[in-house]
């Protein structure tokens, strides 16, 4: 049944299937891992309990997502060389070097420093824990620089040369690593990893406050989360829409797909909202369109020009349909967090925030929302960059291992299976714990331990590092 | 040409070295999983889980970097040997994911702790079992065509890489159970003891198998070993190895709790040596040698720098990891 397939269909399947499971894990803890060093300081600072609370609270959820994320990610590390052996061979001194550069400065320092994160408070004291959380989480971010460079190089290959052998190799280490496209798209990932994890602690303390608005723990964790999306929602929106008009300038089919442009317009492009993009006729159908509202968007002009999907070889087409719709569906998701973030603004300033039913369900529903939102925006740029894997130079075609079609089908399938079993226990239990409120007391990942005094200040952790050492 | 010629064997040891961290690091913690069913009862699991818990995820960073640096160094090997140990990369992975969330997972349920605990020991089983069998497909050597790997997708499974599979296995266990000694007390202890009596004798008898089959794969092992000059680099492995076992055998008689686990990784470098004499410069045996397959210079010392300034850094704070947990693991007083 299998050998009929195209192994490169199934390959493609592959990569996006293992590659949106992992992507969600990254994108929470990235967030999470910051949240957690401000948790932290903040109770180093005021010595307050509440503080110390929310980190042991948030630090056994870390945990389990940081274990997902490590272990998806060490699958992806692999997949280039098993299914795209070919991406790996060509690539590999251009892209390699930047990611052995991500495991040597982040993921070895998230993983030296996660241990003493999860277990070590008592070992090493409050001071020393800090830095081991602040090592972690910077570890997060660098993480994100490397792997989000090697990303953008294939979007917008720069600095890079070919050897007589089909290499690409390097001729400029600055020009690869901060290529057109990498400072946005690094900015507009880590905001959207920020988003995302806002919106999950908002949603834990509005689901808790729905059933009690008096306690300390979520009415803390609602308010930071809510100053976090309404202070970055509009500073993602403006960060997507530069990273747009670079997109415009680099990629411009992927726009084309994007804004569902089959056709070119001389005097202003229209905006179109809706519609179903028919890839084969070229058009879309039943397109409800605001006129020349795209051209002033990208071009900051109303009657400024816009090539369409027309001006491209149809060899050279991205799949417009799945761009189209991932495109939308991360825009509509930022705007309403964007609105939630306004009603937060507002309940806040009419002093409801605790107690506004609505804000809370509002707050709740947007829990995953973070997560669909980066899905779609990963859908875009990827499915956008289509048919190439680096963009304009190798295409996904020519990229793959020369495997036949049952090697890749099993693997998909296996990968199916297992990722269904393990990361679906794993929501279960990270729900499991967002389920019950933080209190007094809290205890971290090391909870199965001995009873000891409870709410422990820095000055006892410092005592307590004696006593257990 | 003198400087290309150093950098790739730079390398070579690099990424050798690498892998010889994980295979020793994550060794004896997948070890410790296959060594699960010895150790039915929940306190000596927890103790055992709590022996590696804060320093897993560090071991495995080591299987990123090997595969990473493999990428960046030498792109053409990882290009023609993953798709030639298709198979068991994806078991090996997916037994990896199975154990990893186990250290996470069984902590936070009661009713499927056990199923947790059979995920962490029979993903140990399948990651070691397809190391094992990726280390000897290597070995007897991969067919390649331009650039490509040429064979097919079971290409890999013969009754040599069968028996480096269970070497392995074997292996890791010996690891696991003198970690043990080192790590926890009492009847814990003496159960890993008996083990270990176990396992030595089995991984002395495996090393024999897979050291006769070896040379006989084809003519270039052979030569290594038991022609002039290889044989001077070579002889002193057997030699060493057999020192080793002895003192091995003494420190597992006298109890000496420190040393099993030193010198159980004493002799994973003998046997690690043998093999890099048998396959230099060759890193797709037979067909492709590191030169061949080196990534371009400016690639290799752009990386080189990182190694060279990171490297030591990343063995400072690991090693202060294992430090703030140093000792033995007693019962109850677990992280989790």
């Amino acid at each position: 049944m299998l050998s009929n397939l195209d192994p490169i269909v199934i390959a493609r399947a592959q990569f996006a299937f293992t590659m949106s499971f992992h992507i969600i894990f990254p994108a929470f803890s990235i967030g999470l891992a910051s949240y957690l060093a401000v948790l932290e300081a903040l109770w180093l600072w005021t010595g307050r309990e509440v503080f110390l609370n929310l980190f042991q609270y948030w630090l056994k959820i870390f945990a389990i997502a940081f274990g997902m994320g490590v272990v998806s990610g060490i699958v992806m590390s692999y997949q280039f060389g098993t299914n795209w052996s070919a991406f790996a061979d060509k690539t590999g001194p251009v892209i390699g070097p930047l990611m052995a550069y991500e495991v040597l400065t982040a993921f070895f320092l998230e993983a030296g420093f996660l241990g003493v994160m999860l277990f070590g408070l008592e070992r090493v004291g409050p001071r020393l824990h800090f830095v081991a959380t602040l090592m972690v989480a910077t570890g997060t971010l660098i993480s994100a620089f490397w792997i989000l460079s090697a990303n953008s190089w294939m979007q917008t290959p720069a600095g890079y040369a070919i050897n007589p052998e089909g290499q690409f190799v390097v001729a400029d280490w600055f020009k690869v690593i901060f290529n057109p496209s990498f400072p946005y798209r690094l900015v507009h990932m880590v905001l959207a990893a920020y988003l995302t994890t806002s919106l999950v602690v908002g949603a834990v303390g509005a689901y808790h406050l729905l059933r009690d608005q008096h306690l300390a723990g979520p009415r803390m964790m609602f308010s930071m989360a809510m100053w976090m999306a309404a202070l970055v929602a509009p500073i993602q929106i403006l960060a997507g829409d530069q990273h747009g008009i670079n997109t415009l300038e680099h990629q411009p089919a992927k726009v084309m797909a994007m804004e569902g442009h089959y056709q070119s317009h001389k005097d202003g492009a229209p905006l179109v909202l809706f519609g179903l993009p028919d890839q084969a006729a070229g058009r879309v159908d039943y397109a409800i369109e605001i006129p020349k509202l795209s051209s002033l968007i990208l071009k900051h002009s109303l009657d400024a020009p816009l090539a369409g999907l027309d001006t491209v070889p149809r060899e050279n087409w991205p799949p417009v349909p799945i761009t189209f719709w991932s495109f939308r569906i991360m825009v509509a998701l930022g705007f309403l967090i964007f609105a939630l973030g306004l009603f937060s603004l507002w309940a806040r300033w009419r002093g409801t925030l605790f107690n506004s039913r609505p804000l809370h369900v509002f707050a709740l529903t947007m829990g995953p929302a973070g997560f669909i939102a980066v899905l779609a925006g990963w859908i875009t740029t990827e499915t956008g960059r289509q048919p190439f894997t680096v963009y304009g130079l190798l295409r996904t075609a020519d990229a793959a291992s020369p495997l036949a079609a049952p090697a890749v089908g099993s693997s998909l399938l296996a990968f199916v299976i297992v990722y269904f079993i393990v990361f679906a226990a794993g929501a279960i239990y990270i729900l499991r714990l967002m389920a019950s409120s933080p209190h007094h007391g809290e205890r971290g990942p090391s909870g199965d331990m001995p009873a000891r005094a409870a709410g422990i200040t820095p000055a006892a952790g410092v005592a307590g590092q004696g006593a257990l050492s | 040409m003198i400087a290309a010629v150093d950098l790739a064997t730079v390398w070579a040891f690099i990424i050798a070295f690498a892998v010889f961290v994980y295979v020793v690091m994550d060794g004896f913690d997948l070890g410790l999983g296959m060594l699960f069913p010895l150790f039915p009862a929940k306190a000596d699991r927890d103790v055992i889980m709590n022996t590696v818990a804060p320093v897993w995820d560090g071991n495995e960073t080591w299987l990123v970097l090997g595969g990473g640096g493999l990428m960046a160094a030498f792109p053409l090997a990882y290009a023609v040997l993953m798709p030639a140990l298709y198979t068991p990369m994806i078991a090996m992975l997916i037994g990896l994911v199975f154990r990893g969330v186990a250290f996470e997972f069984r902590w936070r349920t009661t009713a499927a702790r056990n199923r947790w605990d059979i995920a962490f020991a029979a993903g140990s089983l399948l990651a070691t079992l397809a190391q094992g069998i990726a280390l000897g497909a290597i070995l007897q050597g991969v067919r390649v065509e331009a650039r490509h790997y040429a064979g097919g997708w079971w290409d890999w499974l013969t009754s040599f890489s069968l028996l480096t599979g269970v070497a392995l296995v074997i292996g890791y266990c010996l690891l696991g159970a003198t970690w043990l000694i080192l790590k926890t007390e009492g009847a814990l202890r003496d159960k890993a003891y008996r083990a270990s009596w176990v396992l030595l004798f089995a991984m002395l008898a495996a090393i024999a198998l897979v050291s006769i089959a070896t040379p006989f794969l084809n003519i270039q092992y052979a030569q290594r070993w038991f022609a002039w000059p290889g044989i001077i680099l070579a002889a002193p492995v057997p030699l060493a190895v057999a020192a080793v076992t002895a003192l091995l055998m003494r420190s597992l008689a006298a109890k000496q709790d420190s040393r099993p686990f030193l010198l159980t990784l004493a002799f994973f470098a003998l046997s690690y040596a043998g093999l890099g004499i048998s396959m230099y410069p060759y890193i797709v045996p037979q067909s492709i040698t590191i030169w061949q397959a080196a990534a371009p210079q400016n690639s290799q010392i752009f990386m080189l720098v990182g190694v060279a300034g990171l490297l030591p850094l990343i063995l400072g704070y690991t090693g202060w990891a294992y430090w703030v947990f140093r000792g033995k693991v007693r019962a109850g007083s677990g992280y989790h």
